[in-house]
């Protein structure tokens, strides 16, 4: 999708001399086979409560966590392609507080030695090109989930579900640099993009992205001159947000909500807040806010990972903006296409298993249809089958269908699709339809259905034909598009416009 | 499958479990009842920390070395009374009572595995599995006169040990003899990858008790103020044995240990608060009021479950790793127990081992250490040998007042062979 308001302000009505501060912090599931400490499987999501665990990932007493390498070595991947420092020697600690989905009374994370710090990534900013500094990137174990029973809002009980825990989760943290919901969400896209393409994330699974943002409003500038930590005004924090559309949602209600306040003159306190997705708002947290002491200390039962050796022999595949000018090299993809199509890992791949046929054919028709389509029906591209759309491909090539009928014939498809999970041949489609481009005879017989179509427009719109021998040329456009229709748009525009031309000059 | 009959007279209250018919099988401890102390994790079998906060908790698993126990035919016979979660030196602060030290029943055992040594001293088992965090093992050995040893730090695994305090306890081997020792010690240094903090080094060894060219250090501090100079006196005379036996007896200072009991407190404190964080009534131990707010229900199982011991040490950790406080406390730990280590590397530039009493005193009456700070105090003898990770045991040396006294050698990190021979040269010299 393409934006066209990115040189709007983040939020209209804000003060001129204000700007929007935003930092990130990201939480992504590794897409490993087992979790992070122990040998159970990460594939739990179809699963019945509780059956992917074991003593390690229970958490009971005495288990012992033992980091799983190919998460490490995942880690090390990411802090690579976010162009980050690899430690020396990073550290496990161990974070301290109460909850009941949290197995051991602490979290294993990382703290003051985290695998890879200062990185960058660049987005395509609010005024162009933008790098967005990464302070850190930091592996941790995900926490189990509590399901609760008799409804969200006054839940009669409470059950906690341990698959979750566990799980490999990177936690990457940005500076404050992004301006905008619309960068934060641009940021996002890019970031999924970048770890799907290291093959270390799976953004198709439900909960494999949460994201806590910072967030303020403060005098332009005022960043600039005086950094991170002497805020004019408070910062607010909000958790929760669990989709890249929620990102967007969550800061735009925020910046509202503060801009409100900075109007009414009200003092902003630095504060957490909470993003209720099905509302689109964010709410004040329970009073539990007495800032939170974590007593971090380095995890005992764990050593130290010395992994810069490692980190070093690690190969990284092609990353989006190295595609992006591959695309537009080797495809001729114009830029937009070109970003369009590397922007997903999923269909960047399948724009290569079909661009053989008609390079431009091929990115116009994923890039600007199929995927308009298929967010119309919150569908997504692992679920089209190459095969088939190629041979939409080839019939839009050879001209057996319109245009407008091969859309027709998506749409039919996708339906299916959604519906049964699989669809009938694009051919096999064309037919049965009867959607097959009629072509149109030179000689202007009347047995010929295009000519037969013309020359019913004609009998049945005197005023568009007067206009036309009047001179109204537009009027041309009008026929045309009652000629269409009476041939389901089976009829190649350029076919009727000639046979309407001659009818009419015939007179 | 063969089994033993266990049917003991517990009247020293060793045992918290035990079982009638304990299954055993072919291998080098074929048939022999081994005692386990009841933090370490044995499936099926109740485990409880001597706590109340883990009643009801049998582990679906077992610890590393009760798979290699069993392995070798073993047979798991009970599990042994403690210090709640380790944390004592008299086992008196248990949620089943008191052990008793069958050297004298008005006496404590020694702590915290008091039921271990209890059971083998009293001869109702011939090996027991101690843990050692600061002197856990040591102490009740020397306390009931039998032979305990900590291993060094990464030798055996812990998988299965509930911990304590991670960084700084073993588990390890109680017998009433240093060539059992030795055996049990074959049997529990096979490698467990589970343990990432282990190393592996497997025990292969038959105990020489020659120590001619040994030499010896003996620190001041470990005959200085606090130590009782009648235990001291039968300490230096079983040095001096040694040195007829031809080691060479060199005196030595460990300046470190003016810090090591305050750095080994606030480590082993902090650890415990969090490791002890998980018994918060969700999974195990008793049952939780579902209908109070969950936080309020954590702070009654937590209050109700843990005793007064283990409370103390969980706030003083917590109040140790406390933003603003943890630099003056867990970070200054950390930097004494460098300097501990430090003193160990150097001593054992110009000595093999090092030697002293384990315990400043002999065994305490019952009810006798009533404030927290003089019980820490006895801990001194022992803690260094945790802050730094090597190898130590304890093998009786004599008595004073008719009560055991134990003999402290302290070796080089994994050289838990070493410390085995001159325990073996001792006993050999002491029976001649």
């Amino acid at each position: 999708m393409s934006d066209n308001s990115a040189t709007q302000p983040a939020s209209p009505g804000m003060a001129i001399d204000d700007e929007v501060i935003i930092g990130l912090e990201i939480h992504c599931q590794l897409d490993t086979r087992t979790k992070l400490f122990c040998g159970c499987s990460t594939d739990y999501r179809d699963d019945p409560p509780n059956t992917h665990v074991c003593p390690i990932c229970l958490g009971l007493p005495g288990s012992l966590p033992r980091v799983n390498l190919k998460a490490v070595e995942f880690s090390l991947r990411v802090g690579k392609a976010l162009n980050c420092g690899i430690a020396h020697e990073a550290e496990f600690a161990r974070k301290n507080y109460f909850y009941p989905d949290l197995n051991k009374g602490f979290q294993i994370t990382q703290y003051d030695k985290p695998i890879a710090v200062k990185g960058y990534l660049d987005i395509e900013g609010e005024d162009g090109e933008k790098r967005v500094r990464i302070t850190r990137v930091h592996m941790e174990e995900d926490p189990g989930r509590l399901v609760h029973k008799g409804g969200a809002d006054r839940p009669k009980y409470t059950l906690v579900d341990y698959n979750r825990a566990g799980i490999p989760l990177i936690e990457i943290v940005t500076e404050p640099d992004l301006r905008s919901p619309k960068e934060a969400r641009r940021f996002l896209n890019k970031l999924r993009a970048t770890l799907e393409y290291l093959g270390v994330f799976d953004s198709e699974k439900e909960g494999s992205l949460r994201v806590d943002a910072n967030i303020s409003i403060q005098p332009k500038g005022w960043f600039e001159r005086e950094g991170k930590g002497k805020a004019d005004r408070g910062r607010v924090e909000v958790k929760n947000i669990s989709s890249y559309k929620g990102v967007e949602k969550a800061l735009t209600f925020e910046i509202t909500r503060q801009k409100n306040l900075i109007r009414r003159g009200q003092k902003l306190e630095t504060a957490t807040r909470h993003f209720v997705e099905t509302r689109g708002v964010t709410t004040s947290s329970r009073s539990k806010e007495m800032e939170q002491d974590y007593r971090y200390f380095p995890e005992p039962d764990l050593r130290p990972l010395r992994v810069c050796d490692w980190a070093a022999e690690i190969m990284l595949p092609e990353l989006p903006d190295a595609r992006r000018a591959r695309f537009m090299e080797q495809y001729c993809c114009s830029p937009i296409h070109a970003r369009t199509l590397t922007g997903e890992l999923k269909l960047a791949e399948f724009y290569e298993k079909v661009a053989d046929i008609d390079t431009a054919l091929a990115a116009t028709w994923l890039a600007d249809t199929l995927l308009g389509e298929l967010n119309y029906r919150d569908m997504s591209i692992v679920v089209v089958p190459p095969e088939q759309f190629r041979e939409l491909l080839e019939l839009l090539k050879e001209g057996s269908v319109t245009d407008k009928t091969g859309v027709e014939v998506l749409r039919v498809l996708l339906d299916q699709l959604k519906e049964t999970g699989s669809c009938e041949g694009p051919r096999a489609c064309v037919d049965r339809l009867g959607l097959r481009v009629i072509t149109a005879t030179p000689t202007l017989a009347g047995e010929d259905p295009v000519v037969k179509a013309a020359k019913e427009a004609i009998a049945e719109q005197p005023q568009a034909v007067a206009d036309y021998l009047a001179g109204r040329k537009e009027a041309l456009n009008f026929l045309v598009g009652q000629v269409m229709k009476k041939t389901r748009g089976c009829a190649k525009p350029g076919d009727v416009n000639t046979v309407l031309a001659n009818l009419l000059e015939e007179g | 499958m063969a089994s033993v009959t266990f049917a003991p007279d517990d009247r020293y209250n060793a045992f918290i479990t035990t079982l009638s018919e304990a299954e055993t099988g072919p291998g080098r401890l074929s048939g022999i009842p081994v005692a386990v102390k009841d933090n370490i994790s044995t499936r099926g079998i109740p485990t409880t920390c001597a706590s109340r906060i883990l009643a009801g908790y049998i582990p679906p698993y077992d610890a590393h070395v009760v798979t290699l126990l069993k392995r070798e035919g073993a047979a798991i016979v009970g599990k042994t009374n403690m210090d709640e979660f380790g944390m004592g030196t008299t086992t008196e602060n248990s949620a089943f009572g008191p052990t008793l030290n069958p050297a004298d029943p008005t006496r404590v055992p020694g702590g915290s595995s008091g039921g271990s040594a209890a059971a083998v001293a009293s001869g109702m088992v011939r090996m027991a599995l101690g843990t050692d965090t600061g002197g856990s093992i040591r102490c009740p050995a020397a306390f009931c006169g039998i032979v305990g040893l900590k291993p060094t730090y990464g030798r055996v695994s812990r998988y299965g040990l509930i911990a304590y305090a991670n960084s700084l306890e073993q588990i390890g081997p109680m017998a009433r003899s240093v060539e059992d020792i030795s055996l049990l010690m074959e049997v529990l240094t096979t490698h467990d990858s589970r343990d990432s903090t282990t190393i592996s080094c497997p025990y292969r060894h038959t105990p020489d008790p020659s120590v001619r060219g040994l030499k010896i250090g003996v620190p001041e501090e470990f005959f200085g103020e606090g130590v009782d100079p009648r235990v001291a006196a039968v300490v230096w005379e079983a040095v001096t044995r040694l040195e007829q036996q031809g080691a060479e007896i060199v005196t030595c200072r460990m300046p470190s240990m003016s810090f090591a009991l305050a750095a080994y407190y606030v480590t082993c404190t902090s650890e415990a608060s969090s490791n002890l964080a998980r018994f918060d009534g969700v999974r195990y131990g008793p049952q939780a009021d579902t209908r109070r707010p969950w936080h309020e229900s954590f702070q009654d199982q937590r209050r109700e479950g843990f005793g007064a011991e283990v409370r103390r040490r969980i706030m003083l950790g917590t109040f140790a790793l406390s933003s603003g406080y943890y630099g003056k406390y867990y970070a200054k730990a950390q930097a004494a127990r460098q300097q501990v280590r430090n003193d160990f590397v150097r001593l054992f530039r110009t000595v093999d081992v090092i030697a002293g009493p384990t315990m400043p005193t002999v065994a305490f009456r019952l009810g006798e250490k009533t404030d927290p700070l003089s019980m820490y105090l006895s801990d001194i003898l022992t803690v260094p040998a945790n802050l730094a990770g090597v190898p130590a045991i304890s093998v009786p040396c004599g008595t004073s007042e008719g009560l055991p006294v134990g003999l402290q050698v302290i070796g080089q990190w994994f050289r838990d062979e070493k410390v085995i021979d001159v325990a073996a040269a001792y006993e050999q010299g002491a029976s001649l």
